[in-house]
């Protein structure tokens, strides 16, 4: 192949572009990393700040509060197994990065979402970006939000918002455009605007398909922990990589399980988010 | 139906579906028709130059079977569809050339539709249902849940405000529909099938309540329906619909009795055409004479009509009763008037019964049943072979148009 067409200079391209975006853009980058790097110092000292105890009978309280009892008892027991295991610092550090890039997420997402339901140009743009996000391997976003953002959380948020955003986007649109198109009928037939329609009856309705998206949402942001250390991100992630690096099976099933019972506690406490405001 | 304005007007409007509709609209002005427009250029032809008027007060229907273009053509009215051409007045002013905050002004305040599968919020009670067009205009809470609390008890659905739509029955909810567009206090009321979702029980009590509902607030209604036995119920008029077109527009009598073309006459065959003519379609003239003349001139007139009854009346045409030839001639040997040898408590009816009402008062009586106004005054008399022969088809014994003949 080589014989009749040269190798298209890809990569040099993809370097001269981030480079482009690293020399020009370098105060927005430098304006970003500090307000993700703060996010997620703010909610690690909020969670730190209480002793370990009192916020897992805080967690539990929350599983108590939006699932069954069964769910709030797993909560309990798993957080304190963490606790005991000692894994408590790591766990309040992944759950502070895991929280900053849902809330990141959340912010651009669902407003993404709700134009992508109103526009299907913007739409038939959108669908390929989006596989692209989900489908390029994780490994690579790492790479230029080190160049971005330097080593540490901030790229690890990054490249968790990145890997973590489609299912939120993706949702939102699907959860809009699901409305039974009668009810959107009778809004219009009443004068609402389309404004008043999202608001009044889109969302509403759409409501527990978003839900659904955030979950999906959130455990990508949790499964991106292992992959976000390695850019240095503290929590329960870097355990697992130093276990491997180190071939400690113990330590590495210890740090596993954590993350495991941390994802399982968000998937059931999201869940039924969605499904209590669904009437 | 003389002339007061019309609150719509409806004009030359036309729908065509599909990627290119101005070319469509060439076609079908120049004659061609929907089947050869499909064929040549794939566009559809949803409603092809409908117009009509509607009057302040009035149930107009707009019937046609499905894909007719009826469902389509209430769609235009409030532009929920966008027309391709024509005009639409409401009061006057052209809801096609209206700019989007024109146009919502008129569906919250002109308009208001009620829909076939109902089309209730599910995340909303019945209150807030009903008081969502007074929430989108903005009007404060506390009045838009007493408007909206009014119009649920003028629908029959006190005590229901706090249930969810899924709570409720089938009729149950299209009142809810009903209400949430009563509490808008539109001019006129949009209704697309809305009744054709409910078993035909509900469907029945539904009709009756719509008819009573629309006497005491005298909105004028719009109301699309597929079945011939609710458009002849429900309409002071009916336009009939066929391939988006209107093929005739009249009186459920005018339609029935006089169907524009073949497509109408077999839409109203199968239909029972004793509901639909009255007694005054049927009616002819009495011999009538004064209750004060003798025995004699009575069975004189009777001879020379060639009839067996006579009724009597005083000197306003008011019905006082019947007597029969043999009666007559009874009064004549025994030496007695008129007046003592008459029937008195004859089985009447007004003009407006319907045929099918007056089965029972025939068998009861030999005498002709005679036909009378609230004054009492006899306008004509039915007579058993008039009726057979208006049931069997045979236009020439009904009269035209419902009007007095005699």
């Amino acid at each position: 192949m080589n014989e009749w067409l040269p190798k298209l200079p890809l990569d040099e391209w993809t370097e001269a572009f981030v480079d482009f975006l690293q020399t020009n853009f370098k105060g927005l980058f430098q304006l970003i990393s500090n307000l993700i790097g703060s996010i997620v110092d703010f909610f690690v000292m909020i969670f730190s700040s209480v002793p370990a105890l009192v916020l897992i009978l805080i967690i539990a309280g929350i599983a108590w509060y939006t699932s069954r009892w069964t769910i709030a008892l797993f909560t309990l027991a798993g957080l304190l197994l963490i606790e005991n295991l000692g894994y408590w610092d790591a766990t309040v550090q992944t759950i502070a990065l895991v929280i900053t890039s849902i809330l990141i997420t959340f912010i651009i997402g669902v407003p993404l979402g709700i134009w992508m339901s109103q526009s299907d140009k913007l739409k038939n743009v959108l669908t390929p970006i989006l596989d692209f996000m989900q489908t390029m391997p994780a490994f690579v976003y790492l790479i230029p939000s080190i160049l971005f953002f330097g080593i540490g959380m901030v790229p690890g948020v990054i490249a968790s918002v990145v890997f973590a955003m489609p299912p939120t986007i993706r949702l939102t649109n699907l959860g809009i455009r699901q409305v039974p198109e009668d009810l959107v009928e009778a809004s219009t037939a009443f004068g609402a605007t389309t404004g008043q329609k999202l608001i009044k009856v889109q969302l509403p309705l759409a409501t527990p398909t978003i839900m659904a998206g955030v979950n999906q949402s959130i455990m990508l942001a949790l499964s991106m922990v292992v992959i976000a250390s390695l850019v240095g991100a503290p929590g329960l992630g870097a355990d697992v990589y130093r276990a491997v690096s180190q071939i400690r099976v113990g330590v590495g099933f210890e740090a596993g399980l954590a993350i495991v019972i941390l994802a399982i506690i968000l998937d059931r406490i999201t869940q039924n988010l969605g499904k209590q405001k669904n009437h | 139906m003389s002339d007061p304005e019309p609150i719509i007007k409806v004009e030359n409007v036309t729908k065509i579906f599909g990627r290119n509709p101005k070319q469509g609209l060439k076609l079908l002005k120049s004659g061609k028709t929907k089947q050869e427009i499909l064929q040549e250029t794939g566009l559809t032809v949803g409603v092809n130059k409908a117009s009509f008027e509607v009057y302040p007060g009035e149930i107009f229907v707009i019937m046609g079977l499905s894909g007719s273009g009826k469902s389509t053509l209430v769609r235009l009215l409030n532009r929920l569809i966008e027309p391709t051409d024509g005009n639409i007045y409401i009061d006057g002013q052209d809801v096609v050339k209206m700019k989007k905050e024109e146009l919502r002004e008129v569906r919250r305040k002109k308009m208001s539709m009620v829909f076939q599968r109902f089309a209730l919020f599910p995340h909303r009670t019945v209150l807030e249902n009903a008081a969502y067009g007074l929430e989108v205009q903005g009007v404060k809470k506390a009045e838009r849940l007493k408007k909206a609390q009014e119009s649920l008890k003028l629908v029959g659905l006190e005590g229901y405000e706090n249930s969810y739509p899924s709570e409720l029955s089938g009729g149950m909810q299209q009142r809810v529909g009903l209400a949430r567009a009563l509490t808008n206090a539109p001019d006129v009321l949009l209704m697309d099938e809305a009744f054709s979702a409910l078993d035909p029980l509900i469907r029945k009590d539904m009709q009756d309540e719509l008819i009573e509902l629309q006497q005491k607030m005298e909105k004028t209604i719009i109301f699309i329906t597929h079945d011939l036995d609710e458009a002849l119920k429900l309409g002071d008029r009916i336009a009939l619909m066929k391939d988006g077109e209107i093929v005739q527009i009249g009186t459920p009598e005018e339609i029935m009795i006089h169907p524009a073309d073949d497509y109408v006459e077999r839409f109203v065959e199968d239909i029972d055409i004793s509901k639909v003519l009255t007694a005054q379609h049927v009616m002819i003239r009495p011999e009538t004479l004064t209750f004060d003349r003798g025995p004699r001139v009575a069975l004189q007139m009777m001879r020379a009509s060639g009839v067996s009854s006579l009724y009597l009346v005083d000197k306003q045409h008011r019905l006082v009763g019947a007597v029969t030839a043999q009666a007559a001639s009874d009064a004549i040997k025994q030496n007695a008037s008129l007046e003592s040898v008459m029937i008195k408590d004859l089985p009447t009816v007004t003009p407006d019964t319907l045929i099918i009402d007056m089965y029972d008062k025939m068998s009861s009586h030999p005498l002709p049943l005679p036909v009378i106004d609230e004054q009492n005054k006899l306008k004509g008399i039915i007579v058993n072979g008039t009726v057979i022969a208006a049931l069997a088809g045979n236009e020439s014994v009904i009269n035209g148009n419902g009007v007095q003949q005699s």
